[in-house]
């Protein structure tokens, strides 16, 4: 691997220094392969975070999504012990447990979260039991697997995993911006929207599944415990700055591009991994919202 | 002499609705839920304009009668004609107020987009202003907001349209809520309980202001109630449901010890205030319970 704590990607590769020139700098950085593949993922990631998240927030959904990202721990587990390719797995495995979700639903807040609760702490242990056969049958070398999947690794990405990314987060925006206006409806007054025709439960059940596939498409970049940075934090600050829906709606996906940029280029320049960068981006943006924002 | 602005509390005399068009028609109508009979032999005939407050206890099958209404529940015996055609769901003529539901305080949504969500909120894809241009989307879209502030305007909401909803009072957010319903320009319009979280003053606010809809738009109101006396100033007819059973008349046919005895199938005393409200005397929520047992 070429990422390592103590030297940054630019004084390993032999790229100039961080400058004045803003524009040099960007040059510069996108001049290597890596860089310009975490960009064009990172970049498909943060919208597709940032506009499911403001529907996230919006329905409670927080601890699920949580959840959900803890699940495609073990699918990618799953398909790495039975030789398939973790996307595979990853995949498959978090958007059925997002189904299941869904026909589940309906329920209290209440028995939903600690329904989601118990199942994820099941499916949690399921990996625990995928990762030791996994790298029990395997030589050392594979057994890095569980940590990137734990925090991903978005200047590592191959070329294939880009490929996956971009086409499953372009599909996922384009379903998300067709589908907004109805599950906003759904979201905010479920029983009336139901009335005017909305196929509410479907609608539940599909955004579920767009989650999962969302979280699901991060892993690789940004890992499974920092997913939420990206999903929660830009949707939860859009939110409160802004309380025009569509506004908000375009501002988090904004909000998690900027994240995701800012962290790629002190990342890049700097001899600190990105996963951190971004959460901490993100904890300490919402933290100067919270406090300085009009709510009580 | 200028005309008086403040509504008419007299109820429409029978007369008066008998050239209008009929907007609801129930003939013979029943509903079973399982082996349980909710209500059967419904004959109501309402006119466009009309008031009416649906009362009954507890189960009596007042929120049943509203989703018959709006499609979400068959008839098992009977006709219902709706504008002259069957009950179907997503019907645009029908607009519906559920039982609330206060909106959660920090739900970061106005008022405004509240009321939108009513005209659009079933139509997929996003808004795009730069886009909707090309097709002349804009046109409609100016349109419908002109629409949203119109409504507004109507239910007195202008203050506090643009604050989000979850900080709103009760009486505030029901108003909005009244907005949305009537965006669609509807002409029926089913409520069930919209008083019930309210203070009397705004009770009596909202009430009028159902009235003054209802007869100014021709909109035909169904409005469910635990307590008649908030609504009785504006009501045309009452709605009675007990044991499975109807009565529907003027307030002061239907609500007497007479027929509420017969329907609830024991003793029961109706008084009426010298302000002239009803108090209904003889516990008809526990004597419906009783008899359920028995």
């Amino acid at each position: 691997m070429f990422i390592s704590l103590t030297v940054s990607s630019s004084v390993l590769l032999d790229i100039p220094p961080f400058s004045l020139n803003l524009i040099q700098n960007v040059q510069n950085m996108l001049s290597v392969d890596f860089m310009q593949s975490a960009f064009l993922a990172g970049t498909v990631l943060a919208i597709v975070a940032g506009l499911v998240g403001y529907f996230v927030v919006l329905r409670h959904l927080v601890f699920a999504v949580e959840a959900l990202s803890h699940v495609t721990f073990t699918g990618a587990l799953l398909a790495a012990v039975v030789g398939q390719q973790p996307i595979v797995g990853l995949f498959g495995v978090t958007a059925l447990v997002a189904l299941a979700m869904g026909l589940l639903g309906n329920r209290s807040a209440r028995s939903r979260d600690v329904e989601v609760g118990t199942v994820l702490a099941w499916v949690l242990g399921l990996g625990v039991l995928f990762l030791s056969m996994y790298t029990t049958t395997s030589s050392g070398a594979k057994g890095s697997l569980g940590v990137n999947i734990l925090f991903g690794s978005i200047l590592g990405l191959q070329p294939q995993q880009v490929q996956w990314i971009t086409i499953v987060g372009t599909l996922a925006i384009a379903a998300i911006l067709a589908i907004a206006r109805p599950l906003l409806f759904a979201s905010v007054d479920s029983d009336v929207a139901a009335v005017r025709g909305i196929p509410v439960r479907g609608l539940n059940i599909l955004f579920l599944v767009l989650v999962a596939i969302s979280v699901a498409a991060a892993v690789p970049a940004v890992g499974v415990l920092l997913n939420s940075a990206l999903i929660v934090t830009p949707a939860a600050i859009a939110q409160r700055l802004v309380s025009r829906p569509f506004m908000a709606l375009l501002l988090s996906a904004v909000i998690a591009l900027l994240f995701t940029w800012v962290g790629l280029t002190i990342g890049f320049y700097a001899p600190v991994p990105i996963s951190f960068l971004m959460s901490a981006i993100a904890f300490l943006s919402y933290v100067l919202v919270a406090t300085f924002s009009r709510k009580n | 002499m200028t005309r008086p602005t403040g509504i008419d509390p007299m109820p429409l005399s029978g007369d008066q609705f008998s050239q209008r068009e009929i907007v609801i028609q129930f003939e013979q109508a029943a509903v079973r839920r399982g082996d349980r009979l909710i209500w059967s032999h419904l004959n109501l005939s309402v006119s466009a304009g009309e008031f009416i407050a649906v009362l009954g206890p507890n189960g009596a099958g007042k929120s049943t009668l509203l989703k018959v209404l709006l499609g979400l529940l068959p008839l098992n015996e009977g006709r219902l004609s709706l504008l002259g055609k069957p009950a179907r769901r997503g019907n645009i003529a029908i607009s519906y107020l559920p039982q609330r539901r206060t909106f959660a305080a920090d739900m970061p949504v106005r008022g405004r987009d509240l009321v939108h969500l009513g005209i659009d909120g079933n139509q997929w894809g996003l808004p795009l202003p730069g886009l909707r241009k090309l097709w002349g989307g804009d046109v409609r879209a100016r349109e419908n907001r002109r629409r949203v502030q119109q409504v507004i305007e109507l239910v007195g909401a202008t203050a506090y349209a643009d604050r989000p909803i979850g900080e709103l009072s009760g009486g505030e957010q029901q108003r909005l809520l009244i907005a949305q319903a009537l965006v669609t320009r509807p002409r029926i319009l089913l409520l069930d309980e919209p008083l019930d979280s309210l203070d009397l003053r705004n009770q009596q606010g909202v009430s009028a202001l159902i009235r003054q809809i209802s007869q100014d738009y021709q909109v035909t109101v169904l409005l469910v109630a635990h307590d008649v006396n908030p609504i009785l100033p504006y009501l045309d007819r009452v709605l009675y449901l007990a044991r499975g059973q109807t009565a529907i008349g003027t307030p002061e046919a239907v609500i007497t010890s007479e027929t509420l005895s017969y329907l609830y199938d024991t003793p029961i005393d109706v008084l009426r205030t010298r302000d002239g409200r009803i108090i209904v005397a003889g516990h008809p929520e526990e004597v419906t319970y009783h008899a359920h047992h028995h």
